[in-house]
């Protein structure tokens, strides 16, 4: 079966042009990918994924809200019982990976990964280690 | 009688300008003169102005190094504001919050993580008597870059001046107000297309009718192309946004006249270096020819597109953030090659965070350095004449023109309906989608280099650049402030501001700008005066395609 994405833009950044490139290099990649469109919040987002039953749901985030937002995501998507996991693209400042990976966040795209790597990133999160 | 040539047109209005006090020569020694070619080419200040709106271009006067500020509460950027004019600046940009963008109060629970953190945040007009406090704005020039609530900032920055003693006559400046890119490419809409544009038509009429200094527009290609766009479509699309408003000018019972001379526009300068001089030579030439042929303009202001440049955003990396320093120069270049009338460079961390203000500062000194070392700016339009460049010139042109057709063809003859139409059909964000996964496809299949990115990556790992940091400590001032006017205002006065607003949105026939300025002066909020023209007008919900 194919891995299933759900990929949103949540609060107010409208720059919706790498999510939707990254959208169709995922179905390039065999992938189903569900698009929120814009001004989500976290409790629509983590509702859509929930309904959508998706592997992966992944975040773009460009307007520097993403300290604020992608803990808040993740903090929905578990309060409603969902252990998916959350990955975020974007303008990230380096001195930010940390602290949000350590927020729950389990992969961060800076600009310029290669739609293979994300491709890669994904399928690994979704394989489970044997 | 013969006519006059192009040459002689030239030669008269070059002679009346004022030129800056400067020898023109090479380093050398050689002798420049204000422009090159044959007696028969085209000159700059005639039309159809392909090779600039000025017979002496940067003879007379540089482009305006124009930076955009704002940050924080309206406090602090007043502060910067005031900074910029004691250290020579004449005119101020405003960067709002992404709240104020959106026609949201700081404390609405969608604000939460933006206030204050790509620009400044602005709720009521406390907050713009303190943007604006001790400077004068009957000598400064005042650029809002704002859309879906521009003409509710307009009122408010109305409102102010006039309560400090400054008529709305003398004010000075321009509106950002280009709605239909907003839905096409940057996507801060609110209302639904139609709804939108009735309000740009209010800020329209009104600023031709009290404004006379007030530039009503800027015609905005930069997003267009940082969603994704080629140039052509970037120079089409702009064009045509700018034909629409024409048109809807017309509308409004305004001639071309009235209304063309008060439209800037705003290009993108990206990496193509000869591609993108090649676009705003087309851009002017295209202009005029549209504005004289097609819309039967006699004044020559008509004609003259002015521009401002932005350098791309998107062409910048975060691998080796300071060879981002090398792409904006060669980009702010062509801006000026290109002739354009003022000049905004991106600093070399904006694929990392905002900019510090050290990037910042480095990105000005790179406008200087074009201005001042090169000896570019002495000549106008030196790369005019080149087989290279007139080819690409006419080509973008004929790209345009096809792009034009099309558009035309949604709105069966008329450009304000096609580009409504082409909103609601999703057609030009299909096609901007389109370019930008093309372009992506290419970089990913190494088609096409990004230094740093694909290929020259050694030292991508030591990019350690000290980047800003903003605390959430703004928001919560903001938050304080807006409480504070919201306890202090007389409610009743707002209530029935407010309630006119609602009662003059449902008639299309008057002009809202009087209610939303009254409004204004109650301390209605932003958020609660948009949502008041929400009520009737309903909010515009992009079907997600990808």
């Amino acid at each position: 079966m194919s891995v299933r994405v759900l990929v949103a833009k949540v609060g107010l950044d409208g720059h919706d042009r790498g999510i939707k490139v990254v959208a169709r290099l995922l179905r390039d990649a065999g992938m189903e990918v569900v698009y929120t469109g814009l001004f989500q919040t976290p409790e629509t987002v983590a509702a859509a994924a929930i309904q959508e039953d998706v592997d992966v749901v992944g975040l773009s985030m460009l307007s520097g809200a993403h300290m604020t937002l992608a803990p808040l995501v993740v903090h929905a998507l578990r309060e409603g019982g969902s252990d998916v996991p959350v990955v975020v693209g974007g303008i990230v400042p380096p001195g930010d990976l940390e602290e949000l990976l350590s927020l729950g966040v389990a992969a961060v795209f800076r600009p310029g990964t290669s739609g293979e790597e994300i491709v890669e990133v994904i399928n690994a999160l979704v394989t489970p280690p044997r | 009688m013969a006519e006059e040539s192009a040459f002689e047109e030239w030669r008269e209005r070059y002679e009346r300008a004022p030129i800056r006090p400067e020898r023109f020569a090479t380093m050398s020694g050689v002798p420049l003169a204000a422009v090159y070619g044959p007696p028969d080419a085209e000159f700059p200040g005639v039309y159809p102005y392909t090779r600039g709106v000025h017979a002496s271009m940067y003879r007379s006067r540089l482009w305006t190094m124009r930076m955009f500020a704002g940050f924080g509460t309206a406090l602090d950027t007043n502060e910067r504001f005031r900074e910029i004019i004691r250290s020579g600046g004449t005119g101020l940009s405003t960067a709002f919050d992404m709240p104020t963008l959106l026609g949201l109060d700081s404390d609405d629970p969608m604000s939460l993580g933006e206030v204050g953190r790509c620009g400044v945040a602005i709720d009521t007009l406390a907050d713009v008597h303190d943007l604006f406090a001790n400077i004068d704005l009957s000598s400064i020039t005042t650029s809002m870059t704002i859309n879906s609530p521009a003409a509710v900032m307009l009122a408010l920055f109305v409102a102010h001046a006039e309560s400090v003693g400054v008529p709305r006559h003398q004010l000075g400046g321009t509106l950002q107000n280009d709605i239909l890119k907003e839905y096409q490419a940057q996507k801060e809409f609110i209302f639904p297309p139609r709804q939108s544009m009735r309000l740009v038509r209010d800020t329209i009429a009104f600023t031709a009718a009290e404004m006379p200094k007030w530039n009503s527009i800027s015609v905005s290609g930069y997003h267009i192309r940082e969603a994704g766009s080629t140039a052509a479509e970037e120079l089409a699309f702009t064009l045509a946004n700018g034909f629409a408003y024409v048109e809807l000018a017309r509308q409004a019972g305004l001639g071309v006249d009235d209304v063309a001379p008060r439209l800037s526009f705003f290009f993108n300068a990206h990496i193509d270096f000869f591609e993108e001089i090649a676009k705003y030579r087309a851009a002017r030439r295209l202009w005029a020819r549209w504005m004289k042929e097609h819309y039967g303009a006699t004044d020559e202001r008509s004609w003259q597109l002015r521009f401002h440049t932005q350098t791309a955003g998107v062409s910048l990396t975060a691998q080796q953030p300071e060879i981002n320093i090398a792409r904006t120069a060669i980009e702010a270049l062509a801006g000026v090659l290109g002739g354009t009338q003022s000049l905004h460079t991106n600093s070399m961390d904006e694929a990392l965070a905002l900019p510090s203000e050290k990037a910042a500062r480095i990105a000005l000194r790179t406008q200087q350095i074009i201005a001042h070392e090169t000896n570019v700016a002495n000549v106008a339009d030196p790369l005019g004449g080149s087989w290279f460049i007139e080819q690409l010139t006419d080509e973008l042109a004929s790209e345009a023109e096809v792009l034009f057709a099309h558009i035309a063809k949604m709105g069966e003859g008329s450009m304000l309906e096609g580009c409504i139409r082409g909103i609601e059909e999703n057609w030009f964000q299909g096609r901007i989608a389109d370019s930008a996964y093309e372009l992506e496809r290419s970089f990913n299949a190494g088609e096409r280099i990004v230094v740093g990115v694909n290929d020259f990556t050694e030292g991508n790992d030591d990019d350690e650049l000290a980047t800003l940091r903003i605390t959430d400590e703004d928001e919560r001032k903001q938050l304080g402030r807006l409480e504070a006017v919201r306890r202090d205002r007389d409610d009743e006065a707002v209530h029935s501001a407010l309630a006119r607003l609602v009662t003059e949105a449902a008639d299309p026939t008057i002009n809202l700008m009087p209610a939303l300025i009254a409004a204004a002066s109650t301390f209605a909020t932003i958020g609660e005066m948009m949502s008041a023209l929400e009520g009737v007008f309903g909010r515009y919900v992009e079907v997600p395609t990808l």
